[in-house]
C-alpha cells in the first residue's frame, strides 16, 4: 500500500482531483463578481444621483439599473451555488470511491496475512480499523485538494478584492493571521496526540467486546460478570478522560479562532471609519469590505480545520497501513491467480530440509526431510505440540517454511496460487470453521474458487448491474459478481446437474451427517421453488393417516389435526388458531393480547371463563413454585409464570376470590387470561379444560376463521387436511398432528413410521435437500461441534482433492462415529493421498507410512509394519529420508 | 383432576408417604405419564437406571436373567413402584420390567427427584428416615436369619 495518504490520493485519484481543482477555479469568477456587485449597487445605483447608469454598453434608467444589478447579483450567487453543489457531490463521490478502495485493500491485506500473524492481531481491532477509522480518511480524501484549493482560492479572491479596495484594510484583515498560524498548530498537536490515544483506547474496547463474545461461557460459568463490568467501566473511563482533555483543548482553539475573527470588524470600523471620514475610501467600499470580511472568516476557518484534520489523517493513515503490512504478507496475485496446472494425479511429495520458527525464534520444525511416492497414506504421530500440526500445515502450503521447501512433483506448494494449490491439496484441521449461511453453502464452499457462469440478469436490471461493475472497477474493487454461479461442479467430478444432489448426499453419508440433515429437513419448510413436492407430501400425509388408522398401537402415538376436534396434545393457543402464524401478528405466546382474538373470545363468551381457568392455573403455579428460588430451572421447564411475575400473581390471587374476578383491574384480568393459552390438556393434567370448554374453544376456532378480516388473512396459514400448509414444517405437514404425550418412546416410533413413509414416497432426497437449506448460524453456532466437523469433512469429500491433509480431524467426533468416519474417509480416498496427523497413534495401523514427529524433528519413520516391531532401529526409516 | 390422582398415587408409596403434599404435588407436576403396550419393556436389567415408575393402571412382570434363563420373580400392580433404587443411587437395573397388560405409569425421573431433594432438604430427611426404617427392618431380619443359621449349624453333628 502507499506509504502516505497523499501518495495514496495522488496515485488513485489524480484525475478526479484535477477535475475538482478545475471546478474550483471555475467557481472563483462568480464569487469575485458577487463581491464586486454590492459595491456597484451602493456607489453607482444608490450613491450616484446623476448617472450615467450604463451596463454592458446599455444606457439604463436608475431604477432599471438597480434591478439589473440586483438580478445580476442573484444570477452570480446562483451560478456560484450550483457550481459548489456539483463540486461537493463530485468530491463526495471521489471520497467514497477512495474509501471503498481503501477498505477493500485493507480487507485484501487481511486475506494476505500469513497465518501466524493472526495470533498477534485481535479481531476487534481489525474491525475497528477497517470500518470506523477509515471513515475519517475517506472524508479527507474528497477534501484533500478541493478544500485547500477552494477555500484558499476563496480566501485569496476575497483578500485580493480587499487589497484592491484598500491595501491598509486588507492588511488589517489579515493582521492576526500569523498569530493564529503560530498558535493553533501547537494546540492542535496536543489534540491530535490525545485523539490518537483515544483511537487506541477505542480499539481496546472493540477487542474487549469481541473477547467477551468469544468467552461468554467462561464468564458465566466462572461468575465473573462483575469483574468484566469493572474492567469495561475502567476502559470507558479512560476514553472519557481523554475526551474530556480533547474537549478542553479543542474548544480553546475554537475560542481563539472566534475571538481573532471578531477582532476584524474592530479594525475595520476603527481604521476604515477613519479612512471614510478622511475621504480616502468610499462608504460603499467599506461596506463591501466588511461584507467581504464576513465571508473571509468562513474559508479561513475551513482552512484551519483542514490543516488540523490533515495532520491527524496523515498520522492515522500511516498507523493503519503499518498495522496491515506485517512481514511475510502473501503476494496479492497468489490469492486469486488462476490454477496454473490441471492437477494431474501428483506422483511425488517431497519435504526438503524444511525448518520453521515461531515469532520468538523458537524452533518448531528442524530440518525435516521426507520423500514419498504418491498416492500413499501417511500418518504423522507424536506428542501434541511436537510439530505435527505445523508439519501438516506446511504440507498443505498454509505455512511458509523458514528454510527448505515442500514440493509436489517438483513444484513448491507455498508458491502455487491459492486456487491452484486448493485444487491439488486440501487441509482439514480439528476444529473446522463454518461460514454463516446454509448447510448447502458450507458444503459447496470448497468449490467456489471462481465464478463459473454469470448470473442470469433480467434485462431491466442490466444497466444497474453494468453501473455497479463500472463503479467497482473505478474503486479498484473486485468486479466478480457475487450472485454469479460460483460452484465448480466439474471440480467435484459432477457433470450432470441431476447428479448434484446425490453427490452432496453421498458426501454427507460418508461424514455420517446425512441423518442429521434429514432431521433438519423434516423441521424445515418447503422452499418456494420446490412447491412441486407439496402434492407428494400430501399423499404421504394420507398414507401415514392410513397406517395410523390401521394399527391401534400406532394410533395412540399421534393425535391428528382435525378441524372438528380439540387436540389435547396441543396448546390452547394452537387449538384456537388451528394453523401456523405467518409473521409475528399472531404470535402464539401473545395470542390473548391480539385485539381480533379478544373480539372472538368476547363474542363466544370465553373471556370470563378463560380468566377463571387462568385464576386456577395461577393458584396451582403459586402453590407449586412459590418456594423455589427464582433461578431454579423448573421455572424455565415447567412454570407458566416467570419467577419475576410470581409476586404479581400472588397479589392478584390475594385481591379476589375466583367468583369475584370483577374486583380486579382490567390489566390484572388480562394477565390471568394469558395463562390458559399455554395449557396442553394431555401434558399438564390440571383438568381445567374439560370437554364442555373444549367444545366452546372449537366454536371460537370456527368463528376465528369466518370472521378473519381481509387484512389479517395473510397472517395465518390454517390447517387443512386437504392442503399443504406452507407455514408448517415438512414433518408437521406429513404427520398433520401432534406426537402424543405419555406414550412410551412415541417420538422414536413416530420417527420410524415417518421415515418409512418418506422413503416409500420417494421424498427422502427431497427432505435432505430441504435440510441442506437449514441455516448453520454464525460460525455454525446452530450445529453441534461434531456436526460442524462432519460438515467440514463432507466438504472435503465433495471437492475431491488429490491430496488431503488432516490434523486431528476426527478428534471431536463422538466416540461411536470416530473410527467409522476415519475408515470411510480412507476408503473414499483410496487411490489418492491422505496425510493424517493423528492424536491417537494406535490409529496409525491403517496407514502405509508412519512418521513420528517430536520436538520438531522426525524421530523415526517408515512402513507401519516395520515400526510396529519393538526395538526396531529408528534408521529403518522413511525411504529416502536423506 | 388427574394431577390429584397422581398425588394420591405418590402418597401411597411408602418411600414418599412422609413427604409434604405440596412437595409431592410439584414432583407429580414435573413428572411424565408414560403408557406401555403389553409386552413393551419398561426397563431392562443391567442398563443404567434414570427413573422410577409408579404403576397407575395395569400390571407389570418383573423378570430376572439367571444362568438358567429368564425367571419371572414378581408381578406388580396398581400403586406399586418399580426402580426406586435407581433414583437414589447409580446402580444398574437389577431386573427387567415388562408390561403385562396395557400399562399406565407415572415416571419419576432421577433429575426431578434429586432436584426436589436438594431444593427442600427436609424432604431428604423424611426419605432418609423411611430408608433408615427399612434398613432397620432389614437388619433385624438379617439378625434373625443369622441366629437361625447359627442354630441350624450348631445342630449339625
Amino acid at each position: 500500500m502507499e506509504p502516505s495518504i497523499f501518495r495514496f490520493i495522488l496515485r488513485y485519484s489524480w484525475r478526479q482531483q484535477l477535475l475538482i481543482l478545475g471546478l474550483t477555479i471555475l467557481s472563483f469568477p462568480p464569487l469575485y463578481y458577487s463581491l464586486e456587485l454590492p459595491k456597484l449597487i451602493i456607489n453607482r445605483a444608490l450613491g450616484n444621483l446623476d448617472g450615467p447608469w450604463e451596463l454592458f454598453g446599455w444606457d439604463l434608467e436608475r431604477v432599471q439599473y438597480l434591478f439589473a444589478l440586483c438580478g445580476l447579483f442573484l444570477l452570480l450567487v446562483l451560478i456560484g451555488g450550483l457550481l459548489k453543489y456539483i463540486l461537493n457531490v463530485y468530491a463526495g463521490i471521489v471520497a467514497e470511491r477512495m474509501l471503498r478502495r481503501l477498505r477493500y485493500q485493507l480487507y485484501e491485506h487481511v486475506l494476505r496475512f500469513p497465518l501466524p500473524h493472526f495470533r498477534k492481531v485481535s479481531q476487534g481491532e481489525l474491525v475497528q480499523m477497517i470500518n470506523a477509522e477509515t471513515e475519517a480518511l475517506g472524508g479527507f480524501v474528497g477534501d484533500a485538494i478541493a478544500v485547500p484549493a477552494f477555500q484558499g482560492g476563496t480566501l485569496l479572491t476575497i483578500l485580493a478584492f480587499m487589497f484592491m479596495q484598500d491595501p491598509t484594510l486588507g492588511l488589517a484583515a489579515i493582521a492576526l493571521y500569523p498569530i493564529q498560524i503560530y498558535l493553533i498548530p501547537k494546540l492542535q498537536y496536543q489534540v491530535n496526540q490525545l485523539a490518537k490515544k483515544r483511537v487506541r483506547q477505542v480499539r481496546y474496547n472493540a477487542e474487549r467486546i469481541s473477547e467477551t463474545c468469544a468467552t461468554i461461557r467462561e464468564i458465566h460459568s466462572h461468575g465473573t460478570a462483575r469483574f468484566e463490568l469493572a474492567r469495561f467501566s475502567d476502559q470507558l473511563g479512560t476514553v472519557f478522560w481523554i475526551r474530556f482533555e480533547i474537549y478542553k483543548k479543542k474548544f480553546m482553539i475554537k475560542f481563539l479562532n472566534n475571538f481573532i475573527a471578531q477582532l476584524g470588524p474592530f479594525f475595520f470600523f476603527s481604521i476604515g471609519g477613519w479612512l471614510v471620514i478622511h475621504g480616502d475610501i468610499t462608504l460603499g467600499a467599506l461596506v463591501a469590505v466588511v461584507g467581504a470580511h464576513k465571508d473571509l472568516s468562513a474559508p479561513w476557518k475551513e482552512l484551519l480545520t483542514y490543516y488540523q484534520s490533515m495532520y491527524d489523517v496523515r498520522v492515522k493513515y500511516e498507523q493503519t497501513v503499518a498495522q496491515f503490512a506485517p512481514s511475510g504478507l502473501l503476494p496479492a496475485e497468489r490469492l486469486t491467480g488462476e490454477p496454473t496446472v490441471v492437477p494431474a494425479p501428483p506422483r511425488r511429495l517431497r519435504v526438503a530440509g524444511v525448518s520453521l520458527r515461531d515469532e520468538a525464534g523458537e524452533i518448531l520444525l528442524d530440518e525435516i526431510h521426507l520423500d514419498l511416492a504418491l498416492p500413499t497414506r501417511l500418518a504423522l504421530v507424536g506428542p501434541a505440540g511436537g510439530g505435527r500440526e505445523e508439519l501438516s500445515l506446511l504440507l498443505a502450503g498454509l505455512l511458509e517454511p523458514a528454510t527448505g521447501r515442500v514440493l509436489v512433483d517438483d513444484r513448491a506448494v507455498h508458491e502455487l496460487s491459492e486456487p491452484g494449490r486448493a485444487a491439488l491439496i486440501a487441509y482439514l484441521g480439528g476444529q473446522a470453521a463454518l461460514v454463516a449461511g446454509t448447510i448447502r453453502d458450507n458444503l459447496l464452499y470448497g468449490l467456489k474458487r471462481r465464478p463459473i457462469r454469470p448470473a442470469e440478469v433480467p434485462a431491466a436490471l442490466r444497466t444497474a448491474r453494468a453501473r455497479n461493475r463500472r463503479e467497482a472497477l473505478a474503486s479498484g474493487n473486485s468486479a466478480d459478481e457475487i450472485d454469479a454461479d460460483w460452484v465448480d461442479w466439474e471440480a467435484a467430478g459432477v457433470r450432470d446437474p441431476a447428479e448434484r444432489l446425490p453427490a452432496m448426499i453421498r458426501a454427507l453419508s460418508i461424514a455420517r451427517l446425512v441423518d442429521d440433515v434429514y432431521t433438519l429437513g423434516l423441521r424445515g419448510s418447503l422452499p418456494a421453488e420446490r412447491a412441486d413436492l407439496a402434492s407428494r407430501i400430501l399423499s404421504a400425509r394420507r398414507a401415514i393417516r392410513e397406517r395410523l388408522r390401521s394399527e391401534e398401537r400406532l394410533a395412540r402415538l399421534v393425535e391428528p389435526f382435525d378441524p372438528e376436534r380439540y387436540n389435547t396434545n396441543a396448546t390452547l393457543a394452537e387449538n384456537l388458531l388451528f394453523g401456523r402464524p405467518v409473521g409475528s401478528v399472531f404470535d402464539l405466546d401473545q395470542l390473548s393480547a391480539h385485539p381480533f382474538v379478544r373480539s372472538i373470545l368476547a363474542e363466544t363468551g370465553l373471556v370470563e371463563e378463560l380468566q377463571t381457568v387462568g385464576y386456577r392455573v395461577a393458584q396451582t403455579m403459586v402453590e407449586l413454585f412459590a418456594d423455589l428460588p427464582p433461578d431454579h430451572e423448573y421455572f424455565r421447564q415447567f412454570s407458566f409464570i416467570a419467577p419475576e411475575d410470581l409476586p404479581e400473581f400472588k397479589t392478584i390471587l390475594g385481591r379476589a376470590t375466583i367468583d369475584r374476578l370483577d374486583r380486579l383491574t382490567k390489566a390484572e384480568r388480562d394477565r390471568l387470561l394469558e395463562l390458559p393459552f399455554k395449557l396442553v390438556v394431555a401434558r399438564h393434567r390440571l383438568g381445567l379444560i374439560d370437554e364442555r370448554l373444549q367444545a366452546r374453544i372449537l366454536q371460537a376456532r370456527r368463528r376465528f376463521r369466518e370472521r378473519l378480516p381481509a387484512s389479517l388473512v395473510g397472517a395465518v396459514a390454517f390447517f387443512d387436511p386437504e392442503h399443504y400448509n406452507p407455514a408448517a414444517s415438512v414433518q408437521e405437514n406429513i404427520l398433520f398432528g401432534k406426537v402424543a404425550y405419555g406414550q412410551a418412546q412415541a417420538a422414536q416410533k413416530v420417527a420410524a413410521v415417518l421415515a418409512a413413509i418418506v422413503t416409500e414416497h420417494g421424498l427422502k432426497e427431497a427432505v435432505i435437500e430441504i435440510g441442506l437449506l437449514a441455516e448453520c448460524g454464525i460460525g455454525g453456532a446452530r450445529l453441534s461441534q461434531p456436526q460442524r466437523q462432519k460438515l467440514a469433512i463432507a466438504r472435503e469429500i465433495l471437492r475431491r482433492p488429490p491430496i488431503l491433509i488432516l490434523h486431528e480431524a476426527t478428534a471431536l467426533l463422538d466416540a461411536g462415529d470416530r473410527a467409522a468416519v476415519r475408515d470411510a474417509i480412507l476408503e473414499e480416498f483410496r487411490g489418492r493421498t491422505v496425510v493424517w496427523s493423528l492424536e491417537d497413534e494406535t490409529e496409525a495401523a491403517r496407514f502405509e507410512h508412519v512418521v513420528v514427529v517430536e520436538r520438531g524433528r522426525i524421530l523415526t519413520g517408515g512402513r507401519h509394519e516395520k515400526l510396529a516391531a519393538p526395538g526396531d532401529e529408528p534408521a529403518a526409516a522413511v525411504e529416502a529420508a536423506s | 383432576m388427574s394431577l390429584q390422582r397422581d398425588l394420591e398415587a405418590l402418597r401411597a408409596i411408602p418411600l414418599f408417604a412422609k413427604v409434604e403434599p405440596a412437595r409431592l404435588k410439584l414432583l407429580a407436576f414435573t413428572s411424565e405419564h408414560i403408557d406401555y403396550e403389553p409386552g413393551e419393556i419398561v426397563c431392562r436389567q443391567g442398563e443404567p437406571g434414570d427413573a422410577a415408575y409408579i404403576l397407575l393402571e395395569g400390571s407389570a412382570d418383573v423378570l430376572v436373567d439367571t444362568p438358567s434363563g429368564r425367571v419371572k420373580v414378581a408381578t406388580l400392580g396398581k400403586n406399586e413402584i418399580v426402580g426406586e433404587i435407581a433414583i437414589l443411587c447409580d446402580v444398574p437395573r437389577t431386573a427387567t420390567v415388562v408390561a403385562a397388560t396395557r400399562l399406565h405409569t407415572l415416571k419419576i425421573a432421577k433429575d426431578g427427584f434429586l432436584n426436589l431433594v436438594t431444593q427442600f432438604p427436609h424432604v431428604a430427611v423424611e426419605i432418609m428416615s423411611e430408608l433408615a426404617a427399612r434398613l432397620h427392618a432389614t437388619t433385624q431380619r438379617l439378625t434373625q436369619v443369622s441366629l437361625r443359621l447359627a442354630e441350624l449349624e450348631s445342630r449339625r453333628p
